[in-house]
């Protein structure tokens, strides 16, 4: 499938300002998903796999609303499932790889402080649907903060091995977060529109939260001057294909497919 | 509180109330607050329902059982998921809550208490099992994305917290 705007011209920015919020809660939740059964403890396994079905259940809030404003010219599952990479709008951060549980909770609590920020606003909507979802999904997120912003404090002020691979994840994942403030076309519209966040403004309060909980985690700073750039415009890491040959097997091995 | 906004038509009340929560037999949907709206014209039904969690994986399956309960009755049935006004465990009712504490599940507390129960700052859950509030939080996510884990330390029991939502 491809999305093209003149399909429904008329709701092609709203649609595209949908995906490029709703794509981080669904490339997240896959890599969450990705801890079912492999989580370190019983409890937090079900922890993240929790998280994943609160991200994934406002996915398709939005994305039945695309499909709404597409005029039915294509369903929730087709946007989850059948886009081509270039297609995803997410940020690099979201599809950056679990590769131990440090990065988990690094990736997470990067993300989670950013999406609480961001829904406060959203709240605020001049669309009526979007700031629904909102208002019923900060509540889920204010838990998902919560608990990744638990562990990275538990991680950082825990054991010199916890404490190293921490601060490693937390090295590695910053290069990604100034994305989350650079709009793409799609929001730059949006806001433009009234229905949008207008998220460069979002910078100086995230800074504040998440320092506060990285220096009572004892977790140095990162100072760079490099930032990573692109899944906003489509262009993603090297990580993304493999995400997405996984979480749209089901569809591309049985077409039409359903539960 | 929005409980006022609430309709539920007298004659459709008895049907829904026997809709159970798939994962929480003992509680009716009514108790549950999910049922913001059913109104019935001739003989067409028309529910609005608002889901607890954006992701809760029962919400299909009840939506299919109201549709059910509604048409084994002789109506038609159209159930429609509303967002707004977001859930809250508010809205459950106080026969849904002493339900929960029966069935094992802690009711929820208040907001300002939740926080400082899930933060740990102070001891406000009930161990449904012996009732001391000598519990500590294992972990804020449970069996459901509803509830979260607690231990009662007298009687040294695992149970689950519906935990607040408002």
């Amino acid at each position: 499938m491809s999305l093209k705007k003149h399909d429904f011209r008329e709701n092609g920015d709203k649609i595209d300002y949908i995906l490029t919020i709703a794509d981080n809660s669904l490339i997240l939740g896959q890599r969450m998903g990705e801890l079912t059964g492999h989580g370190p403890t019983l409890e937090v396994d079900i922890a993240c796999t929790n998280i994943a079905l609160d991200l994934f259940g406002q996915v398709r809030s939005y994305f039945q609303y695309a499909a709404q404003l597409a005029e039915k010219s294509c369903t929730e599952d087709d946007l989850a499932f059948l886009r081509t990479e270039r297609e995803y709008k997410n940020v690099l951060l979201v599809e950056q790889p679990n590769t131990n549980f440090a990065y988990v909770i690094a990736k997470q609590f990067l993300f989670d402080h950013y999406h609480y920020l961001f829904l406060n606003e959203l709240q605020n909507s001049t669309d009526a649907t979007l700031s629904a979802i909102a208002k019923k999904s900060i509540k889920e997120v204010s838990y998902h903060k919560r608990f990744s912003s638990d562990w990275v404090l538990r991680l950082g002020d825990g054991t010199s091995v916890s404490k190293e691979k921490i601060q490693k994840a937390i090295n590695d994942l910053w290069p990604f977060t100034q994305e989350l403030f650079e709009p793409n076309e799609a929001e730059e519209k949006a806001v433009e529109l009234g229905y949008g966040v207008d998220i460069s403004k979002l910078q100086e309060e995230y800074k504040q939260a998440i320092e506060k909980v990285l220096k009572e985690a004892t977790i140095v700073i990162p100072d760079l001057e490099f930032y990573q750039r692109g899944g906003k415009k489509g262009i993603h890491s090297e990580h993304m294909g493999f995400l997405l040959s996984d979480m749209q097997y089901m569809q591309r091995t049985y077409p039409g497919m359903k539960w | 509180m929005q409980q006022e906004s609430v309709y539920i038509d007298p004659i459709l009340e008895p049907i829904l109330r026997q809709v159970p929560d798939p994962e929480i037999p003992v509680l009716s949907i009514l108790d549950l607050g999910m049922v913001r709206e059913a109104r019935l014209k001739d003989k067409a039904v028309a529910v609005k329902l608002t889901p607890t969690y954006s992701g809760c994986p029962a919400m299909d399956v009840i939506g299919d059982d109201i549709k059910k309960a509604i048409e084994d009755a002789g109506y038609v049935c159209d159930v429609e998921l509303v967002l707004s006004p977001a859930w809250s465990t508010d809205w459950i009712t106080p026969e849904g809550r002493k339900a929960l504490e029966k069935y094992g599940i802690a009711a929820p507390l208040d907001a300002s208490a939740d926080k400082r129960a899930l933060l740990g700052e102070e001891k406000l859950v009930k161990c449904p099992q012996c009732q001391s509030k000598n519990t500590h939080l294992v972990s804020q996510f449970g069996s459901t994305a509803c509830k979260a884990l607690f231990k009662c330390d007298d009687c040294q029991e695992p149970f689950d917290y519906f935990k607040c939502l408002i």
